[in-house]
């Protein structure tokens, strides 16, 4: 089998992030899953985002497939941004996932624990979008 | 002074840092008005680690200190300020590339990169009630000289009183953002006039 896409879910909060990251593995089989990881909060545990997080959970999810970040608000979305037009510190073939968070993160885990490729794993976190819920 | 050399551009970095340490409570005064309350100490504790780490490895070019404080910021500030002023401070490092030294001209172009790429990273535009407000007419006013672009730079900080935020956190309050000035512009404003006292020297 091919190495599966890797995730990362950037909250400004550990929390959230953490509990976002659970809940994506409880749903997409319980079992084996594709590598996600979280990157809540900054270090000291405080509210906010932190880049050396995010870059530490790219890396240690990234199996030479790509690396599918999903982002909740503001600054999350542009420290990504930023650390993408770095070119030199996340792993090749990173990208910014427009989707949102948790319905994202349950549908780019699943697809990537099939063993879906980036492009599969980026389509299906975007089209969460289009589940309405009225 | 005509030409600017990477110890002018640190000059002007520590200046900055202690204008933010001097400004923070004031920056997070205006930001509990229209934002998360947190821009004072998020830039205080950015910019206390870019002079940290300027003055432990000082680099030799204008452009090298600039592109390094960026991405200091970048990693250290933990709000959206972080990549907004790092991208700022490495795009314009990164435009001026590998020269010893730079006119003011040649500054100015490069700042001018820079402030482009902070529009784009945050798809805003002058008007909008953020650094933009600051910024754009400080590149303008740096082609004519450091005091016409800090001038300008806190014109266009007060300029953002009566306006509505249509960016970040400040544009969920609507109408409640107009009166209020913006506290990005005002840190923006705080950065250029380092700029200038950091010439003036």
């Amino acid at each position: 089998m091919n190495a599966q896409v890797g995730i990362v879910l950037v909250s400004h909060s550990a929390e959230v992030a953490g509990a976002v990251a659970a809940l994506a593995q409880g749903l997409a089989g319980g079992g084996a899953t594709a590598p996600i990881a979280p990157a809540g909060g900054r270090p000291d545990g405080g509210l906010g985002t932190s880049s050396e997080l995010i870059v530490g959970a790219a890396h240690e999810v990234d199996r030479g497939a790509g690396v599918a970040l999903l982002v909740d608000l503001g600054s999350a979305v542009l420290t990504v941004k930023a650390l993408l037009a770095e070119e030199d510190e996340l792993p090749e073939g990173a990208r910014l996932v427009d989707a949102p968070f948790v319905e994202g993160a349950v549908a780019a885990l699943v697809t990537a624990s099939a063993g879906g490729d980036l492009d599969a794993v980026v389509a299906a976190a975007s089209e969460a979008y289009t589940y309405r819920k009225e | 002074m005509n030409e600017f050399d990477a110890a002018f551009v640190l000059r002007w970095l520590t200046i900055a840092a202690a204008a933010v340490e001097r400004e923070a409570d004031r920056l997070t005064e205006l930001d509990s008005a229209i934002g998360d309350a947190d821009h004072g100490a998020n830039m205080k504790r950015g910019f206390a680690a870019v002079t940290d780490a300027l003055e432990k490895e000082p680099p030799t070019t204008p452009g090298a200190v600039l592109a390094a404080a960026g991405r200091k910021l970048i990693s250290t500030v933990g709000g959206a300020s972080g990549p907004l002023y790092g991208t700022l401070l490495r795009r314009t490092g990164k435009s001026l590339g590998e020269a010893p030294s730079v006119t003011r001209q040649e500054l100015a172009v490069a700042l001018t990169a820079g402030v482009a790429a902070v529009a784009q990273l945050g798809g805003a535009q002058v008007g909008d009630k953020t650094m933009l407000d600051a910024l754009v007419p400080a590149t303008e006013g740096l082609g004519e000289s450091f005091a016409a672009a800090r001038d300008a730079a806190e014109r266009g900080a007060l300029a953002t009183v009566p306006l509505q935020a249509r960016k970040g956190r400040a544009s969920y309050l609507g109408e409640r953002s107009i009166g209020h000035q913006d506290p990005g512009a005002t840190s923006s404003a705080l950065l250029i006039a380092a700029l200038a006292e950091a010439a003036a020297e």
